[in-house]
């Protein structure tokens, strides 16, 4: 379990890194500024950084609309 | 208390030495579509002594769900959005100097625009006007009020030079090819509640508060939200905010526009080097309900009288206008 955005999200896979959540909601190859527990997460680790259960991550992807 | 902003003053963070702070101020802002006419009408009627809204475009019939400064008479003597906004913000507050400016915002006439102003509140609808808008607020040390929405998606973020993070810092880079408003839609509600963070930082800052560099988001239809403290985003090495080499407003990263001489058509050539997605953009267009023809080479789409190709190295022909704001408008609407 993660909670994503505020909101409790069920992550099913075992093991994961942040690249594979952000796939999982077709932002990879989106600009998004990702913080883990409190931490922003640069996007060069995206790749390595494993989730663990009750993370708390917030996600948020930059629009251009207006 | 019967006057005016009586309720503003009673407001114990305002009160009545505050509502004299925004009588004083000036206020700038990018754009007179759904976020600049909700910003624009809250900044008008709570007393902000002078308003400029600066828009390229006319209103037309699929603005009026949103854009709430605008009626049918606008769209059926097609209005370009600036004075309309202008007539109906005089309307509401006949107190405030308000200047609609029918006007293409540049990298030539940002400085211009904003000289002397207290605030600029983002309304663009493209992240290179953003940019170019965020270089020119670092350069000056004017508060830059970031907001952006598309669906029922918004985020928003509070530019304070010198202190907070800039745009770039949190982007980056360019972004190519989202969804926009015109691909993806939008509902009101979310326009209306970037325009609420947006003017209640605005408020904050001109009454003389400090505002927290919080990076806002939410999704309104998926109930989720977030905030992100994004002070150590802030880098020294940013070509804006940090090294000073304000890129954006720098000759070879603006867009270049051109009418095709004797054609009825504008060319737009993207300051973005990178390829575009060709066969990505094509989807999101015939999901907009564009009808859309493809090749190898290049993709085009009709609406209305107008007509957009699309080439893989970026560059897009607009047939139907000579008119150069017009046809960035049309680009940006479609592309991003």
């Amino acid at each position: 379990m993660l909670q994503l955005n505020g909101k409790d999200v069920k992550w099913k896979k075992d093991t994961g890194t942040i690249q594979d959540l952000l796939a999982s909601y077709q932002l990879e190859n989106k600009i998004v500024i990702v913080e883990r527990n409190k931490e922003i997460i640069g996007k060069e680790r995206y790749h390595e950084v494993e989730l663990c259960d009750r993370d708390v991550i917030e996600i948020v992807h930059f629009v251009g609309g207006g | 208390m019967t006057g005016r902003y009586s309720r503003q003053e009673l407001f114990a963070p305002i009160g009545p030495s505050g509502q004299k702070k925004l009588k004083e101020a000036r206020a700038v802002i990018i754009g007179a579509g759904a976020l600049g006419t909700a910003s624009a009408e809250m900044l008008v009627r709570a007393g902000v002594g002078s308003v400029k809204i600066a828009d390229r475009d006319y209103v037309e019939w699929s603005n009026l769900q949103r854009q709430q400064l605008y009626t049918e008479d606008d769209v059926k003597k097609e209005m370009p959005k600036a004075a309309a906004a202008e007539r109906r913000l005089r309307s509401i507050n006949s107190d405030v100097d308000v200047t609609g400016l029918v006007m293409d915002v540049t990298a030539e006439n940002i400085f211009e625009l904003i000289r002397d102003a207290s605030i600029i509140v983002d309304a663009a609808d493209n992240f290179e006007t953003r940019l170019i808008v965020n270089d020119a607020a670092v350069k000056e040390g004017i508060p830059f009020l970031y907001g952006a929405c598309v669906g029922s998606y918004g985020l928003t973020f509070t530019v304070v030079p010198g202190s907070t993070p800039c745009l770039h810092c949190l982007l980056d880079a360019l972004p190519i090819g989202g969804a926009t408003c015109d691909t993806a839609g939008i509902i009101s509600p979310a326009v209306l509640q970037v325009a609420v963070f947006q003017v209640t930082d605005a408020l904050k800052l001109l009454t003389g508060e400090e505002c927290e560099p919080v990076l806002r988001s939410f999704d309104l239809w998926k109930n989720e939200r977030s905030e992100v403290r994004a002070a150590s985003l802030k880098h020294d090495a940013c070509p804006s905010c940090g090294t000073k080499d304000f890129p954006f407003l720098s000759y070879e990263n603006q867009t270049k526009a051109a009418v095709l001489c004797g054609r009825n058509t504008v060319q737009i050539r993207s300051s973005i080097t990178k390829e575009a997605d060709l066969e990505a953009l094509a989807g999101q267009l015939r999901q907009a309900g564009l009808e859309v023809a493809a090749n190898p080479y290049l993709i085009s789409c009709r609406s209305d009288d107008m007509k957009m190709v699309l080439f893989r190295d970026g560059r897009a022909l607009i047939h139907g206008t000579n008119d150069i704001a017009r046809a960035k408008s049309i680009y940006h609407k479609w592309i991003g």
